[in-house]
């Protein structure tokens, strides 16, 4: 493949492993995964020098199982050597001795592609002993999972990996202080790491230049729902809600009108017609009262009823609740469970506070983890926007949609 | 007994991780390859062979929900039921199949033929409704098309 | 010690550096509630009951919610316990938990010791909301201690973190996931690991609980209870039994921190049924003639009878016995006088505790407390199968080796309460634990290294060990290469060592075994740095008699003297030596008395039995392997509450009552024969016999320190044995007489057998409950510590009476020669069973189920030279007696030896070790 590692070439050649994090510092660039936390920074706190204890890891996150999100998929299917690449520049820049891709059981084509894909890089000596005849060696593995969206978690994946139960742990220690099996480690999403072979070819400021608003880079944007053209599209980071919905995606279908959209994954908040002219980035999308995730969004028409798109959403995240803490084990059940009453419309006027309490107590520090905070943001923000229609259900004791 | 095929297929693996432990969950998936599901009794022979106690091994076991403690039909049907693939049409993509195979989601047809189980999303959102059939996905799911869809599996 | 000062609701507190939110408040007195966190197990920030508000400065008002034990209390930081949002946070999280929560109050075992109601109070949660229908489990048959029912849990995942990480048990795990997570065995069975019962405390609410109890229920609150010191093994853990109606219920752990910490071993735990047990001998009994049986008489009958038996008597010899309080081994030397008193042990045990302690007074070794073995930071364990002789002392070592590693831990910032991530970043480093036995034991999955071989082999290696640190240690000749690699690896670990321990015992029935342990123990001694020696011993009071002085039962049997009378205390001398030898001894004096409390051969050999009091029935003093005396209280009352023969009628439902009210302490029937013989020196009281005691043997002087006298007071009250709530007090015997009866009196100690009297904290030595006001269950304790899972208020409960003299130390010189197998004959080693070897425990039906049936070891090697497999019968020819036993092939054990069970009701005694024949079963069955 034309140009194919070269940037991995010129790493290990002409730069040191600190400068490679300085450039991806520089860049800007920011977790492609849900978190939006600046790359560079996180690869910075790994202790390095001979001091450093060895092994280190750096691991692809791989398992993407957050509902509406679909982007990883195209890309570790599409271009298994663009990730391979990207990981090795970035286990580099850490010292890290082996990588692991942790991939979700789910995408099997992905699997195939990837695990030739490793074979051919060791193939071609970009991986192994002695990478381009530098003397920096590096391991990579894929580790395919057993299911489980906690798996997806940072400190999960940790535990998943090292074939234990994906209950998350307590930062700090921070996985670069105490990783992977105690050692100091990296995990990174799928695209963020594909941005870093492009970022070490064509410069910091390039990168930068790239998006709308300054944050660096593009964005692999996805749209799902009623929609006429449902798909997913790299553009640069901070293109509008209505350029994604209206001229990538088409629009809403004919016959339904847009109500609202999920922009980034299941665990974020509403934006609603007001907010089209949003810039989809991840600064923007917090000031408007959501976050961007994933960036891959849902997309709600007037005929699918709100109240069965968020007991959708909380019977996923009760069923993928690990079981380790209280309000998360116990409380996302519970709202799932007045969900479904309401829905069936056997809502009481009670059933109101109920989901309004679980908003304000499931909060991030709260709970262990946030995959419950996750959960209650398209929560809260629908009881906020759509507060009549589930008012509706209790009243009328039944779903106006059905 | 382990057979020699699945012990190799494990040592295979074992390299990638510093202790057996971490190839416990690939150890399973293996087993299950070839024995369609994990009975207590496959459980006792690979947590031998891993150095494992029985109940370490179904601790991570039953937390996984790929991984099958019970027994399961020759074709595994997943139906994505998040969202995307719920506001695209996965109540009738369910009915469907449910009706056409005579069993409910979690239950296998009595000629063992299929176990049908709901999945969280399959990630192919822009393509919903999706299943996956074994290592199949599916796309664009159609409940008129089921029945040929299914066809394909024995 | 560095200082921190942080703010409650704006108050400075100071606290050591290092500690988290919880522990310091809970420390400071604050009622902060909480599951998952527990002193012993740190903390993991599960249950999120904990939460309290974090503010940044004095000028934050909002705060955020943060969990306490996942907090450090740093210099500054500023929280608030009252904060309403907190507060509601703390009372969702029990409204979550109570989702599922079963209302199964009145019904639960655990009601009225249970974490949960009082955490549920506390938050002030009180109306469940919740309309749908809870999630329920399965439960398992987990074997006879606990009883499982898993609807109750509150998934706080203590009882996997006690089992898995603190125990090392593998058999018990977590399973599934969200809201069905579930705690059990991979399939019904018995739990394995040896402290199991643990469960039932560490469980907050009432899914796992005493199956034992269950057999006999009764509320905390109805339970008559006293301290007390566990009977079942040399390290003399501290207990707190519980009685009603005259039946002991319940064994429950007493908090010592020096001793036995927050736990005990199923053993110590489950074996106290041998006290309700048909086999207890109630009331005195006389033989007419030898020929006659024994038949029930009255006191002064039984007393008018010795008198005329001493009158008649050309002398006596008193066989003691270590499981009876020095009180009673005392009592038995002053009445036949110390040349007559005789140890109630083999001569060969005699002679072995006799060097280990005189080891341990000259020094400069110091033997450790239980608590300090979990600080040491090196180990080496010569010949003793920790877990099953001394299962606790197995317990510390498993904490032992996570001393070292913990450096990893503060390299890495994390502190040592932040249990998780300990374990993460220590992963399986553990420090060094070297353990050279005869054969595998349940602890070497957290060993270093092992070594097995025969028992002068392990002391070969031992005294190697000693030539590596100390080159004036004498050098071990033709020792094997791998040997002395290891010999060196050993003395490089403990050398290293700040805190080094070495481990031996009697168990292998070896001097070579306990000199060498005293060699490497003194080789690291000097430079600054003291090395522990820890002896185990194989009974309650094994130290206590052994320190009387006086030689063993085989010198007994020889000094019988004709005509003579022989007084056994508390002993089942068929257990301590040859069946012919005993037989010969017994039909050879003209009397024989026993005192003792259960039915055995010995009893149906004298000709009067006097009925003796156990220890929940007796007030004593043990001195466990460390050399601390403790008090233990009684807690039956065996005065005639309930009357005479009648009151067997009136209780139909349970005929385990006792009646009679005969059942004395030992020592009180001796000083009642002491008087009646006219003999000087006799006591009223617990303080009078002990002040003898100290007069008579100086070494003993401590124990008057042990706990306050008689006729201590608080406010001019006794301390009750019985909870303020304790119910039917006055129904209890109403179908006797409607008038209360008087209740018992207790002349030996400032407790009551009552509930009125003093209700705040008595001295340590003296607590009879852990119990505070809205601290129903054993988190309790927290009340009764200056810092939570430290010391009690005013120090633990005990007296060291052995501090070993700094002189320089002579070094043992006698190294055995290597073991050499011999073409037909093996050497038959001892082994030890946590379930079976102890003679009281196995009275318990629980023990008894899970004690071994006869049999013999031998490794393969052995097996295929004798043609016999696993299972297959053997006879043993030892000692001119012939065993059948089947075989159990042991790969570890060396060659040329094997291994017989020691102290199983149905093998007879046998002098170990020994040489003996075996051969593979000709005849069929």
């Amino acid at each position: 493949m034309a140009g194919g590692y070269a940037s991995l070439r010129r790493v290990v050649r002409e730069m040191t492993p600190q400068a490679v994090t300085a450039l991806i510092k520089d860049s800007n660039l920011k977790g492609r995964g849900g978190a939006g936390f600046p790359t560079g920074m996180k690869w910075s706190f790994v202790p390095m020098g001979d001091d450093a204890t060895h092994p280190k890891y750096l691991i692809a996150n791989a398992d993407e199982m957050e509902p509406g999100t679909f982007k990883d998929r195209l890309l570790l299917e599409g271009d298994p050597h663009q990730l391979i690449e990207g990981m090795i520049v970035g286990a580099y820049a850490i010292q890290a001795d082996v990588t692991y891709i942790f991939l979700r059981w789910a995408y099997r084509l992905a699997a195939e592609r990837l695990q030739r894909a490793i074979a051919e890089a060791y193939a071609n000596n970009y991986l192994g002993r002695n990478i381009c005849g530098s003397d920096f060696s590096l391991e990579m593995y894929l580790h395919v999972s057993a299911g489980r969206y906690m798996c997806g978690e940072e400190t999960g994946l940790l535990n998943a990996l090292e074939g234990k139960r994906a209950t998350p742990r307590a930062k700090p220690p921070f996985p670069a202080v105490s990783g992977l099996w105690g050692k100091p480690t990296v995990v990174n999403n799928v695209e963020t790491l594909c941005n870093v072979p492009h970022i070490v070819n064509h410069g910091a400021e390039w990168f930068k230049s790239l998006s709308h608003t300054g944050e660096g880079g593009t964005k692999i944007y996805g749209v799902s729902g009623k929609v006429k053209r449902p798909g997913a599209w790299e553009l640069p980071l901070g293109t509008t809600v209505r350029e994604l919905l209206e001229e990538h995606a088409g629009g809403v279908r004919d016959g339904l009108k847009f109500r609202g959209v999920i922009p980034g994954g299941a665990s974020t908040e509403f934006l609603l017609e007001q907010h089209l002219d949003v810039k989809m980035d991840f600064e923007s999308v917090q000031k408007a009262g959501s976050r961007l995730g994933t960036g891959t969004m849902i997309v709600m028409d007037d005929k699918t009823c709100p109240v069965g798109l968020v007991l959708n959403l909380e019977r996923f995240f009760a069923q993928e609740s690990c079981g380790w803490c209280t309000p998360c084990r116990e409380g996302l059940p519970w709202t799932a469970k007045v969900l479904q009453a309401i829905e069936n419309g056997d809502g009481q006027p009670i059933d109101m506070q109920r989901l309004a309490l679980h908003t304000k107590l499931l909060g991030p520090g709260h709970t262990f983890c946030a995959l419950a905070p996750g959960a209650m943001e398209p929560l809260q923000s629908a009881l906020n926007y759509f507060r009549d229609d589930f008012e509706r259900h209790i009243r009328e004791r039944r779903c106006p949609w059905k | 007994m382990l057979s020699e095929e699945i012990k190799r297929e494990i040592e295979a693996e074992m390299h990638h991780y510093p202790r057996k432990q971490g190839v416990c969950i690939e150890a399973l998936k293996i087993v299950q390859r070839h024995r369609a599901w994990v009975s207590d009794e496959s459980l006792r022979e690979l947590a031998e062979f891993l150095e494992m106690t029985p109940a370490e091994l179904d601790s991570v076991a039953t937390f996984y929900n790929k991984i099958f403690r019970r027994p399961v039909g020759r074709n595994v049907i997943f139906i994505c039921d998040s969202v995307s693939c719920w506001i695209m049409g996965y109540d009738r993509v369910r009915e469907g199949v449910t009706k056409l195979l005579g069993i409910r989601l979690g239950e296998t047809s009595a000629d063992g033929r299929f176990t049908l189980l709901p999945n969280v999303c399959l990630g192919a959102c822009d393509h919903a409704p999706v299943l996956m059939i074994n290592d199949d996905t599916h796309l664009d799911v159609e409940p008129a098309k089921m029945e040929s869809l299914l066809e394909e599996y024995k | 010690m560095k200082m921190v000062t942080f703010y409650i609701e704006n108050q400075p507190y100071a606290v050591e550096a290092g500690k988290n939110l919880l522990h310091a408040c809970l420390s400071l007195g604050f009622d902060l509630p909480y599951f998952c966190w527990h002193p012993a197990l740190g903390s993991v920030g599960a249950c999120r009951q904990c939460a309290v508000k974090q503010f940044k400065d004095e000028n934050d008002t909002r705060g955020k919610i943060v969990m306490a034990c996942m907090t450090p209390a740093s210099e500054a930081t500023r929280i608030s316990i009252l904060d309403p949002e907190a507060h509601q946070f703390r009372a969702s999280v029990i409204e979550w938990l109570m989702i599922n929560h079963p209302h199964d109050c009145p019904v639960c075992d655990e009601g009225g010791e249970c974490h949960l109601q009082d955490m549920t109070v506390m938050t002030g949660h009180n109306y469940r909301e919740f309309r749908f229908p809870k999630r329920t489990f399965r439960n398992q048959d987990l074997g006879p201690f606990v009883n499982h029912e898993m609807n109750r849990c509150i998934e706080c995942y203590r009882c996997v973190r006690f089992y898995r990480d603190y125990a090392g048990g593998r058999d018990f795990d977590v399973f599934a996931a969200h809201d069905h997570v579930y705690f059990g065995r991979h399939e019904d069975g018995t739990l394995e690991n040896e402290f199991s019962g643990n469960l039932v405390e560490v469980c907050p609410t009432g899914v796992f609980t005493d199956k034992t109890l269950k057999k006999h229920y009764t509320r905390k609150w109805d339970l008559q209870t006293a301290p007390s010191v566990c009977v079942h093994c040399g390290l003399g853990c501290n207990t707190i039994p519980g009685e009603r109606y005259g039946i002991l219920r319940q064994i429950r752990n007493r908090f010592n921190h020096e001793v036995n910490g927050y736990f005990l071993c199923d053993r110590g735990r489950y074996g106290y049924e041998f006290v309700n047990s048909e086999k207890r001998i109630r009331q005195p009994l006389l033989r007419k003639d030898r020929r006659s049986l024994l038949e029930a008489a009255s006191p002064d009958s039984a007393i008018e009878t010795l008198k005329e038996i001493f009158a008649e008597s050309s002398a006596m010899i008193g066989i003691g016995s270590p499981r009876a309080s020095l009180e009673a081994n005392f009592a038995l030397r002053a009445l036949v006088g110390p040349e007559h008193f005789f140890q109630g042990v083999s001569d060969r045990e005699t002679r072995l505790a006799s060097l280990a302690l005189s080891i341990l007074k000259e020094g400069p070794a110091r033997s450790p407390s239980l608590h300090e073995v979990e600080t040491a930071d090196a180990v080496l364990v010569l010949g003793e199968d920790v877990p099953n002789v001394a299962p606790m002392l197995a317990l510390a070592l498993r904490q032992s080796v996570r001393r070292e590693p913990m450096k990893i831990a503060e390299r890495l910032r994390i502190a040592e309460w932040d249990d998780a991530a300990v374990r993460e970043a220590v992963q399986h480093e553990r420090g060094s634990l070297f353990i050279a036995t005869t054969d595998s034991t349940s602890l070497d999955d957290v060993a270093t290294e092992r070594y097995h071989g025969a028992p002068n082999d392990v002391a070969r290696l031992g005294f190697a060990v000693a030539h590596e640190l100390k080159s004036d240690a004498p050098i071990v000749n033709d020792l094997p290469q791998e040997v002395s690699g290891l010999a060196n690896r050993i003395a490089v670990a403990l050398k290293q060592a700040e805190r080094p321990l070495v481990i031996s015992g009697m168990s292998c029935g070896s001097d070579a075994l306990i000199q060498a342990a005293a060699n490497v123990a003194w080789a690291l001694c000097g430079e600054g740095r003291t090395a522990a020696l820890c002896f185990t011993a194989p009974e309650c009071n094994s130290v206590g008699a052994a320190l009387m002085g006086g030689v063993g039962i085989d010198s007994a049997i020889e000094s019988i003297p004709e005509n003579g009378t022989v007084i056994v205390l508390e002993n089942d001398l068929y257990r301590r030596a040859d069946r012919a030898k005993i037989d010969a001894a017994l039909a050879a004096a003209k009397h024989v008395v026993v005192i003792d409390h259960l039915e055995s051969e010995t009893v149906q050999k004298a000709g009067l039995v006097l009925p003796a009091a156990t220890f929940a029935e007796s007030d004593g003093t043990f001195v466990n392997n460390e050399g601390r005396a403790q008090r233990f209280y009684q807690v039956l009352s065996d005065k005639p509450q309930f009357g005479a023969e009648s009151d067997r009628d009136s209780f139909r439902r349970s005929d385990k009552v006792r009646s009679g009210g005969f059942v004395k302490e030992s020592w009180r029937w001796l000083t009642d024969v002491i008087k009646a013989t006219g003999q000087a020196g006799s006591w009223t009281n617990l303080d009078e016999i002990d002040d003898a005691l100290v007069s008579a043997l100086a070494v003993f002087a401590p124990i008057m320190k042990i706990a306050p006298p008689a006729n201590f007071r608080i406010v001019g009250q006794k301390i009750p044995r019985q909870p303020h709530r304790y119910s039917g007090r006055t129904a209890m015997q109403a179908q006797l007489s409607v008038h209360e009866p008087k209740p018992p009196d207790d002349p030996d100690s400032p407790l009551s057998f009552s509930m009125e009297g003093y209700e705040g904290e008595p001295p340590s030595p003296l607590i009879t409950r852990f119990w505070s006001p809205g601290w129903n269950s054993i988190q309790s304790l927290n009340k009764f510590q200056d810092e939570v899972g430290g010391p009690l208020h005013g120090g633990d409960p005990g007296q060291r009476l052995i501090e070993p003299l700094q002189t320089g130390p002579t070094f043992f010189d006698q190294v055995p020669d290597a073991f050499q197998r011999r073409n037909d004959e093996w050497l038959i080693i001892p082994l030890s069973h946590i379930f079976g070897s102890e003679e009281l425990s196995v009275l318990s039906p629980a023990i008894a189920a899970r004690a071994p049936q006869r049999y013999l070891s031998v490794n393969d090697d052995d097996a295929g030279r004798l043609g016999v497999s696993d299972g297959e019968e053997v006879e043993l020819r030892l000692g001119g007696n012939i065993h059948y036993l089947s075989v159990k092939i042991r790969h570890a054990l060396a060659k040329g030896t094997a291994g017989l069970p020691v102290g199983l009701r149905e093998l007879p005694f046998v002098d170990l070790p020994s040489w003996g024949r075996i051969a593979k079963c000709n005849h069929n069955g």
